[in-house]
């Protein structure tokens, strides 16, 4: 088996055993970004000195016997992760020179157990987008096919993966942002529950439905890395102090009596027949397992994208009014005093579509508005919500597509932001709700990977993780690669 | 239309963008579309639901207020577009 299609567990071991090197790893991630990220543009900062620094301290700590389970394992973080010393630029030009003088959480974690960062990923700017196509440093191009887009706004880190450069990857999902670049670049993507991976020193977005997760090439991975960045973070307020479990413990439990719902709502005439078919045979592998399938409705599902757009919106204009010159990034220097500073800052830092979300966002919080759009929204959210908690009282998890087509083409929606943020209809109503899901691949619509969404209870990781294993020990999707040279 | 362009001018100002006349132009447009398609809500009878500010409920989560070390200054202003003697520079606010 060659290293590219062993876990990290297993690679851990390879490492334990003196079979290869955390240097020789690191080294072969290097090289294939060397080689292939001209055309795909996954990185925007690579560290290449300070990687196979910390990959040659890491070869000393395994020889010793030390270290933990990510010891000398090379990953890539998206560019919203604060990382002390490497330069965060969020995919903005507002902050192309800004260099974070404290890592964020999630990050700080994996690096204490040993993970060795090769670099910051491409990123839509601010997180905003699901194309990728939002980003000052270009767009990412999907491994499987240049002409179309990975997904975004973690469309670095799912193509960084698919690619081979980098054996795991962090994103963070505010309406869908892991698992649709997940699902369009055929890697596993987990959500987890709002409050379950500190967002701090993470760059916000929409601070109720931001959240931290891994992009990893196999549940396994997916199962270890989430439970090396989860937990109460007493810097982060919103993160929950509850146990973490140990997902690898659960992992092959099998789906043998499970309860799967298929909400109505998902199954609609929009959907893609090939990412149809895709689903409607992994539901078929799932009865196969033993797993009962029924049927249930989430009835508020059409309302989600509306609902979102105002309170994800609404939260950014307040999120984003922190870039003014002052304090970081990049600053417009007029003589007309300090609030034209402030407004030419900003409308020379962001891009068209933070600044449209800007713009929606303040009118929907401004004065005589504020309750028909943002609190109307809220209360939306209330009935979104409570649809998932009474699904929940039927059934285990939720099974879904991810999007309602496979990737689609560089440019085909950057006209219409409408039709672009509702690609993401099946994603949002997860972040609105509040808890987890995760993206695992489910099939291919000619050479381009297709997606299967798993929803879970709030804080039951577990399970959807267990299910989405037994899925993977039964079909080869996931170590399936694009050709790329 | 459900925003005229004097509203998106207003907007941008209380955003503090600069924007142009081109972009105020799309603007309108496209708020108009968005602002269209999430009037859709309105067809939910939402009397009497209490709305969702975070989906997971929380309190306030206080702690002690203990003396702990802070980044210090020259981190905090490493990244200030101008800075002098320990402070942000800003352009003159009081004449």
């Amino acid at each position: 088996m060659s290293f590219s299609q062993m876990s990290i567990r297993q690679l851990q071991q390879a490492l334990r055993d003196g079979k290869t090197s955390s240097v020789a790893l690191t080294q072969a991630c290097l090289e294939r970004i060397a080689a292939t990220d001209e055309q795909i543009n996954a990185f925007v900062t690579v560290c290449g000195d300070k990687a196979l620094a910390s990959a040659a301290e890491a070869d000393r700590q395994i020889v010793a016997g030390q270290g933990g389970p990510l010891t000398g394992i090379p990953i890539a973080v998206k560019d919203i992760f604060n990382t002390a010393g490497v330069r965060t630029s969020c995919g903005s030009r507002i902050l192309e020179n800004y260099v974070a003088p404290y890592d964020a959480t999630a990050f700080a974690r994996l690096r204490e157990q040993g993970a060795i960062l090769l670099g910051k990923l491409n990123m839509d700017e601010f997180a905003m987008g699901s194309s990728n196509e939002n980003s000052a440093n270009g767009p990412v191009r999907n491994p499987w096919d240049l002409e179309r887009v990975p997904g975004g706004s973690s469309g670095g880190s799912a193509a960084a993966l698919a690619s081979g450069q980098a054996l795991a990857t962090l994103g963070t999902d505010t309406g869908g942002s892991i698992r649709q670049p997940a699902s369009f670049c055929g890697v596993v993507g987990v959500k987890p529950t709002y409050g379950r991976v500190s967002r701090y020193g993470v760059i916000a977005y929409a601070s109720s439905l931001d959240q931290v997760g891994p992009l990893t090439r196999c549940v396994e991975d997916a199962a270890l890395m989430l439970g090396t960045v989860a937990g109460y973070d007493p810097a982060d307020s919103t993160s929950v102090d509850c146990p973490v479990p140990d997902y690898l413990a659960t992992l092959e439990g099998g789906v043998k009596g499970m309860k799967i719902g298929l909400p109505r709502e998902y199954f609609i005439a929009g959907l893609d027949p090939a990412v149809k078919q895709a689903v409607e045979a992994a539901i078929k592998v799932y009865r196969e397992l033993g797993a009962e399938i029924v049927e249930v409705s989430l009835p508020h599902t059409d309302y989600a994208v509306a609902c979102y757009y105002l309170i994800a919106t609404a939260e950014a204009s307040s999120n984003l009014a922190r870039y003014d010159g002052v304090r970081f990034g990049v600053r417009q220097a007029g003589d007309g005093g300090l609030v034209q500073m402030y407004e030419q800052s900003r409308a020379a830092g962001f891009g068209d579509e933070v600044k449209r979300r800007i713009m929606l966002g303040t009118y929907a919080l401004s004065s005589g508005y504020y309750d028909a759009y943002y609190l109307k929204a809220q209360k939306v959210r209330t009935l979104i919500r409570e649809d998932f908690l009474k699904a929940f009282e039927q059934v285990d998890l939720l099974l879904t597509p991810v999007a309602p087509t496979a990737a689609f083409k560089l440019g085909e929606k950057t006209a219409d932001p409408l039709q672009m943020y509702l690609s993401d209809i099946f994603t949002i109503p997860v972040n609105l709700a509040g808890t987890c899901a995760l993206s695992l691949p489910c099939g291919q619509d000619g050479k381009l990977p297709i997606g299967l969404q798993l929803i879970g209870k709030p804080f039951d990781e577990a399970s959807i993780l267990q299910a989405a294993r037994a899925y993977e020990a039964e079909t080869d999707w996931h170590q399936r690669r694009p050709p790329l040279d | 239309m459900k925003i005229t362009r004097e509203e998106v001018e207003h907007v941008a100002r209380l955003s503090r963008l600069a924007l142009d006349e081109t972009e105020i132009d799309a603007l309108t447009g496209q708020m108009d579309t968005l602002l269209g398609y999430v009037e859709k809500l309105d067809q939910l009878d939402t009397a009497g639901i209490v709305p969702t500010a975070h989906a997971v409920p929380l309190e306030n989560a206080f702690r002690a207020d203990d003396v702990k070390p802070s980044i210090g200054l020259e981190r905090a202003l490493q990244n200030a577009p101008q800075s002098e003697d320990g402070c942000f520079v800003v352009p003159k606010v009081i004449e």
